[in-house]
C-alpha cells in the first residue's frame, strides 16, 4: 500500500474500518476459508494412511501427470501468443484493433461447456472436421489433442491482458533508443522489452497456469474420462465423488487445493515485486509530489 | 539456449511419466464405456475375464473404462468416444446410439435376458427406526412426507423412481392412466427439490439430512452405507416396484473398424458365466442366475417387479410419453 492510501484512509473514523474489515475478513474467511479447510477435513477423514493409498492410486497418479502435462504444453504457446497481442495491441495503431481486443476476451465471455461442445462440433464424430480426421485415422477429440486445445482457447486472454496495459504505459520510448542506438530487432527485445514485462509476464503465466489446471467444463466435455488416460485432475475429483469414494474424491481435491495455494503464493511475491518495479518507474518519472 | 532445452526435456519427461502411468492405448485392447457407478463391477470383472481370455485365447487383453453419467457417455460415443463396447444403466440410452447406427438395432436379442446381465430394482431409503412408518409407495403422498429423488427428467435414478411409482399406481385396484398420473403427481409435490443425480440425492438426503425418504437403487444402497454407514439407514422394500435393467452392446461401427468383434463379443459373453454372475451378487447387483440368487438370497430379499416392456412397451415408449418436452412430467411440474 503506497503511503497516500494509507493516510487517506486514517481519515476514517475507527468504528468504520473496524467494521469493514470484519465484513471484509469474515466473508473470506466464511467463503473461502472454511471450504479450504473442509477439503482437507474430509481428504483426512479415514486417516494418513488412507490419504495415502487415494493418492498413490495409479489413476490418480496419471490425472496429475495429465494435468500438468496439459498445463506445460499450453503455456507456451500462451506466452508467445500473450507477448506478440500485446505488442502489437500497445505499440502500433492499425485497423481492427478494438475487433482484436474484443476477440482476445472472447475466452472470458463464454462459457467453458459451450467452449468444449464447439470443438466436439468441429472435430467430433458428427462434426465439420470428424469424417475426414476419422478417415484419415486421426483422433483429436476424446484424446489429448483436444483437451490441450480448449484449455489453450480458455487461458489465451491471460497473459495478454495482464501485458497489454503494462506495455501501454511503458509505451515505445525505450525500445525506439535501443534501435537507434543500434540494436537489433531480437537484441531490443531480450535487452529492452522483456526486463520490463518479466514481472507482468510471469503474473499472466501464474494465472493462466491456475486456470489451466483447474479447467472443468470445456475439458469434461471433450476428455472421454478414460480413467488413467484422459481424466484430468478435475475430473477425476468429480468421477471420485459421484462413485462414492468420498476420500479419493477429497485427497485429489486436496492436490488441487495445494496447487491452489502454490499460486497464490507465487501470485503474492510477483505482485509485491511488480509494485515495487512500477514505484520505481513511477518514482523516476513523475515529479515529487506535494504533501 | 540451454533454458528452452531443459525445459523441452521436461515437458517430454512428463509427457513419459503420463504414458508409464496411463494405460497404453490401442494395441489388443477394449474400450468399455460405462456408468459412473459401475466402477466397482468392472473394476472386479475386468481381471477376471482377462484371466479367462488368456486361459481360453492365450491373449493378454488390456481392458480401459470410462465413467460418467449414462446419458453424457453415450453422447461423447456419438461423437467419436472409441468405445468397443457399452454398458448403461438404461435402455433408453442404448437405444440412442442405435438410432445413430452406432448399435444394431435389436442390441437387446443378441445376448440373454434382454442384454441385462443383472439386475436391479428401486427401494426406498429411509431414516434410522423409520419414524414416518414408511413401508410402501402409497405412503410416499401422505402430507408432511418430503421425498428426495434425482431429476425424473434428465436422470437414470430419477426416471426409474418416477415409473416405479406409476407402475405401482397403474397395478392398484381400480388403477389407470388418470389414476396412475394424480398419484405421481402427488408424490412429486412431497418433493422438496430435485437432485442433479443419484450421488447428489444422497448427499442431500445423508448429509444434509433433508427429507424423510430417498429413492435409490438396491444397489446403491451398499455403496451408500460404505460411506455413511449401514446403521444410518433402513431400506424399505415396497409391495410393487420397477425391475431395472442394465443393458450392455457391442458397438458395431467400432469394432468392426479396430477388429475387436470376438473379444468384445467374448467380453460382453463372459458377463453371465458364473463367474461373472457371482461378482454382481458381490457387488449387490441381482444375479439373472437363479441358483445363485438364491444363495445370495439375505442379500435380495424377494421383491415383485415389473419391467418396463411389460408396463410401459419399452423405454422406447415410456421415454416420449413421460420425460420428453410436453411428457406426463412436464404436465405435472406445471401443475406443481
Amino acid at each position: 500500500m503506497s503511503a497516500r492510501a494509507t493516510r487517506r484512509a486514517t481519515g476514517e473514523p475507527l468504528w468504520l474500518r473496524a467494521l469493514l474489515m470484519v465484513i471484509g475478513l469474515g466473508f473470506l474467511l466464511l467463503f473461502l476459508g472454511v471450504p479450504l479447510l473442509a477439503v482437507f477435513v474430509e481428504a483426512f477423514a479415514a486417516g494418513w494412511p488412507a490419504y495415502r493409498d487415494a493418492l498413490s492410486d495409479g489413476e490418480t497418479r496419471s490425472a496429475i501427470a495429465l494435468t500438468v502435462l496439459i498445463a506445460l504444453v499450453v503455456l507456451p504457446f500462451n506466452v508467445v501468443f500473450g507477448v506478440a497481442a500485446a505488442w502489437a495491441i500497445a505499440k502500433f495503431d492499425f485497423r481492427g484493433k478494438s475487433l482484436l481486443i474484443t476477440l482476445i476476451d472472447l475466452p472470458f465471455a463464454v462459457s467453458p461447456v459451450v467452449v468444449g461442445l464447439v470443438f466436439l462440433l468441429l472435430f467430433g464424430a458428427q462434426g465439420l472436421f470428424g469424417p475426414w480426421l476419422a478417415a484419415h485415422e486421426i483422433k483429436v477429440v476424446f484424446a489429448l489433442p483436444a483437451m490441450i486445445l480448449v484449455t489453450l482457447f480458455i487461458t489465451c486472454p491471460f497473459i495478454a491482458r495482464e501485458l497489454i496495459p503494462l506495455m501501454q504505459v511503458q509505451g515505445k520510448d525505450e525500445e525506439e533508443a535501443a534501435l537507434s542506438l543500434g540494436a537489433g530487432a531480437w537484441q531490443m527485445f531480450f535487452r529492452v522489452t522483456l526486463p520490463n514485462i518479466k514481472w507482468g509476464l510471469l503474473y499472466g503465466v501464474i494465472l493462466a497456469n491456475a486456470r489451466a489446471m483447474g479447467e472443468f467444463g470445456a475439458v469434461s466435455v471433450v476428455s472421454g474420462h478414460i480413467r488413467g488416460e484422459t481424466n484430468t485432475l478435475p475430473l477425476h475429483v468429480e468421477i471420485l465423488y459421484n462413485e462414492y469414494n468420498a476420500v479419493g474424491a477429497f485427497a485429489a481435491a486436496s492436490v488441487l487445493a495445494l496447487l491452489a495455494l502454490v499460486t497464490l503464493a507465487a501470485k503474492t511475491i510477483v505482485e509485491w515485486r511488480m509494485r515495487h518495479e512500477t514505484q520505481r518507474l513511477t518514482a523516476s518519472d513523475l515529479p515529487p509530489e506535494k504533501g | 539456449m540451454p533454458m528452452l532445452q531443459k525445459f523441452i526435456l521436461f515437458v517430454a519427461g512428463v509427457a513419459a511419466a503420463w504414458f508409464a502411468v496411463g494405460a497404453q492405448a490401442d494395441g489388443n485392447g477394449l474400450l468399455n464405456v460405462s456408468y459412473d457407478v459401475a466402477r466397482d463391477f468392472y473394476k472386479d470383472y475386468n481381471p477376471l475375464f482377462q484371466k479367462h481370455w488368456q486361459a481360453t485365447a492365450g491373449q493378454k487383453v488390456e481392458i480401459r473404462q470410462s465413467h460418467a453419467g449414462s446419458s453424457k457417455q453415450v453422447r461423447a460415443v456419438a461423437d467419436g468416444l472409441d468405445a468397443d463396447v457399452v454398458t448403461m444403466n438404461q435402455a433408453s440410452d442404448v437405444d440412442f446410439l442405435a438410432e445413430k447406427g452406432l448399435v444394431a438395432r435389436d442390441y437387446a436379442r443378441r445376448f440373454p435376458n434382454n442384454a441385462s446381465p443383472y439386475t436391479s430394482t428401486m427401494v426406498l431409503i429411509v431414516r434410522k427406526g423409520n419414524p414416518k412408518a414408511l413401508k410402501d409407495w402409497n405412503d410416499l403422498i401422505k402430507p408432511g412426507v418430503q421425498v428426495i429423488l434425482p431429476h425424473p427428467k434428465n436422470t437414470g435414478n430419477g426416471r426409474y423412481s418416477y415409473l416405479a411409482a406409476w407402475g405401482y399406481a397403474l397395478r392398484q385396484p381400480g388403477g389407470n392412466e388418470r389414476s396412475a398420473q394424480e398419484f405421481v403427481g402427488r408424490l412429486l409435490k412431497n418433493a422438496p427439490l430435485f437432485a442433479a443425480g443419484g450421488r447428489d440425492a444422497t448427499t442431500t438426503f445423508m448429509q444434509r439430512r433433508i427429507g424423510d425418504v430417498l429413492l435409490s437403487f438396491e444397489s446403491e444402497a451398499e455403496l451408500i452405507a460404505r460411506e455413511f454407514g449401514k446403521g444410518e439407514f433402513e431400506i424399505v422394500y415396497p409391495s410393487l416396484s420397477i425391475l431395472t435393467e442394465f443393458p450392455v452392446a457391442i458397438v458395431d461401427k467400432v469394432v468392426d473398424k479396430k477388429g475387436t468383434r470376438k473379444l468384445a463379443q467374448a467380453y460382453l459373453d463372459y458377463l453371465w458365466s458364473p463367474a461373472g454372475q457371482e461378482n454382481a451378487a458381490e457387488n449387490y447387483l441381482r444375479p439373472r442366475d437363479a441358483a445363485l440368487l438364491k444363495k445370495y438370497a439375505s442379500q435380495f430379499p424377494p421383491i415383485r417387479t415389473f419391467t418396463v416392456d411389460e408396463v410401459f412397451g419399452g423405454w422406447s415408449k415410456a421415454f416420449p410419453t413421460h420425460f420428453k418436452d410436453g411428457g406426463t412430467f412436464d404436465q405435472l411440474y406445471q401443475l406443481k
